[in-house]
């Protein structure tokens, strides 16, 4: 068995990777299961895009947002049934507290619906995220690159110091810097934030969704106010990920594309001097 | 040429990564789903293995009061004997509407397969057995979801009445249109797991899935079966061929 090193990366020495063999690796396998969640995730999103707060929601019931990004976009294909309770004691009222008559109505609108693959692929997906990500948050507290290079400390926090960072970092146009850590302040957050914070999130609100899991575990439901307060985090978490995901390409070409990409791949170390 | 070079490697990847779920999942292939070497169904065995070694058994959704009910959508088919719904099958959806407009008197379910004493149940006697009332949350692989309560038997006690054999391993449900769908005896046993004949305190609405539907509350609401005809009791996964989820490219597990 390899024992763990533990001892400090010494970051200027031109022989050491600017990103550890396991960091490269977990980076992207966790980029892969990303894209592909975040693929089948709006496909999935597609086949009903409203979002809702509460225990439950559905077409006849108020929505807290709608996204116009299919077809079933506010289709309105649907035909009257049954009324349940004609005075409104029902708890259709969560959104906007008015009384509503709880009903059934049929749909007779010919819906978008991939979730038969996009399903599946998403909690493939899933598993590959969870299972990279449980070893990555293992060798990232174990080897210390979590608390050491990751967390933020607490002048990493102050307005000032990140307004310092994103104008010193949008000022150095064309400028190439070195891969690796240490890192700054806007690093910090952004890694730790999204490693630390919202991918836990969007797993557990994942989880939040499945039937024998909250059946087992209920919480897991109710920590968020319900299942659909839980899809609706879920949907706002990955808009998170994925705003991060297009500023992190972003940021890694303007530091210079194919050394970045050099550095978490194959591991290449540049020794020049890293910019102040 | 290069076509054929692709395909080859192509298929040289599906065989590989078949035999890995096979090695992984060996020693219990004929009571799982079968994956058909496809990455996505071993994705599903994966996570219905998972649940099944990790999750509390019996343990019971979650429960709503009566203020709780929601409007609830009705999807699929809403009328099995009408002949523009998709999934409408002759063979059966005739029978259905004679039914229908008998209101169900003549309707019977019919229980076979692994059972000691195979038969046949109306209304009446579903409704002589000992009931269930549970406000649930249904929850459809769409993204939507509703409260609203449900009356019924447990199919426990329907499975029991018809002395299910110790091999058996598998539930399955036939309807009036031209779908079929199963669940494991864990599933099938479970307390919350009824075939329901009433919905918010009154007989089931046909676009609910008169005159019997099945509850499975812990999966997704496409478990839980509109129109039952027929039950049948399996020693063995059966994927039911081209009316069943597999063939149509939907995970068989819906606990996820």
């Amino acid at each position: 068995m390899r024992r763990v090193d533990t001892r400090p990366l010494d970051h200027t020495s031109p022989h050491r990777p600017a990103h550890a063999r396991w960091v490269r690796l977990c980076h992207w396998l966790l980029a892969a299961s990303v894209l592909a969640l975040g693929v089948s995730g709006f496909v999935v999103l597609m086949a009903h895009p409203r979002l809702y707060w509460g225990e439950a929601g559905n077409d006849l019931t108020p929505a807290l947002l709608e996204l116009p990004i299919s077809r079933n976009f506010r289709h309105g294909g649907w035909q009257q049934t049954v009324v349940f309770s004609p005075d409104g004691s029902g708890g259709d009222a969560r959104v906007d507290g008015r009384a509503r008559p709880v009903v059934s109505a049929s749909r007779t609108y010919e819906i978008y619906n991939e979730n038969g693959w996009a399903r599946s692929l998403h909690f493939l997906a899933a598993w590959l995220l969870v299972a990279t990500g449980a070893a990555y948050a293992l060798a990232g507290a174990l080897t210390g690159h979590a608390a050491r290079d990751l967390l933020p400390r607490a002048r990493d926090l102050a307005p000032q110091a990140l307004w310092a960072d994103l104008v010193a970092r949008l000022g150095r146009r064309g400028e190439a810097v070195s891969p690796g850590p240490p890192y700054g302040p806007l690093q910090r957050c952004a890694y730790f934030g999204v490693a630390f914070l919202a991918l836990p999130v969007l797993v557990v609100t994942g989880l939040a969704m499945s039937p024998a899991i909250t059946a087992a575990y209920p919480f897991v439901a109710s920590v968020w106010g319900g299942a659909q307060s839980a899809r609706t985090i879920h949907f706002f978490a990955f808009a998170l990920v994925a705003a991060f995901a297009i500023g992190h390409v972003l940021m890694a070409a303007r530091a210079g594309f194919g050394r970045q990409l050099r550095a978490l791949t194959i591991g290449e170390r540049s020794a020049e001097p890293r910019s102040p | 040429m290069t076509s054929t070079k692709l395909i080859t490697r192509r298929q040289a990847l599906i065989t590989g990564v078949s035999s890995l779920g096979g090695l992984a999942l060996a020693g219990c292939s004929d009571e799982l789903p079968p994956t058909y070497g496809n990455l996505l169904r071993i994705g599903d065995v994966l996570t219905y293995k998972a649940h099944r070694l990790l999750l509390p058994e019996r343990t019971l959704a979650k429960e709503y009061a009566r203020s709780e009910i929601t409007s609830i959508a009705a999807i699929g088919t809403t009328d099995p004997g009408d002949a523009r719904q998709e999934l409408f099958t002759p063979d059966y959806g005739e029978d259905y509407a004679r039914l229908r407009g008998d209101d169900f008197a003549d309707w019977r379910l019919e229980v076979e397969g692994s059972v000691a004493r195979p038969g046949s149940y109306s209304l009446a006697d579903l409704k002589r057995f000992p009931s269930r009332t549970q406000i649930t949350r249904h929850q459809c692989e769409e993204g939507w979801s509703a409260i609203a309560e449900w009356t019924g038997v447990p199919l426990r006690t329907v499975l029991e009445a018809s002395g299910v054999n110790a091999s058996a391993r598998f539930v399955q449900f036939y309807c009036y249109d031209i779908v079929a769908d199963g669940i494991d005896m864990l599933d099938a046993l479970h307390p919350q797991t009824i075939l329901a004949y009433g919905m918010n305190g009154r007989d089931l609405p046909v676009a609910h899935g008169a005159p019997l539907r099945a509850r499975v509350e812990t999966q997704l609401g496409y478990k839980s079966m509109k129109y039952l005809r027929k039950i049948v009791v399996t020693d063995e996964f059966d994927d039911l061929g081209p009316y069943g989820p597999l063939r149509n490219g939907w995970a068989w597990y819906a606990g996820i």
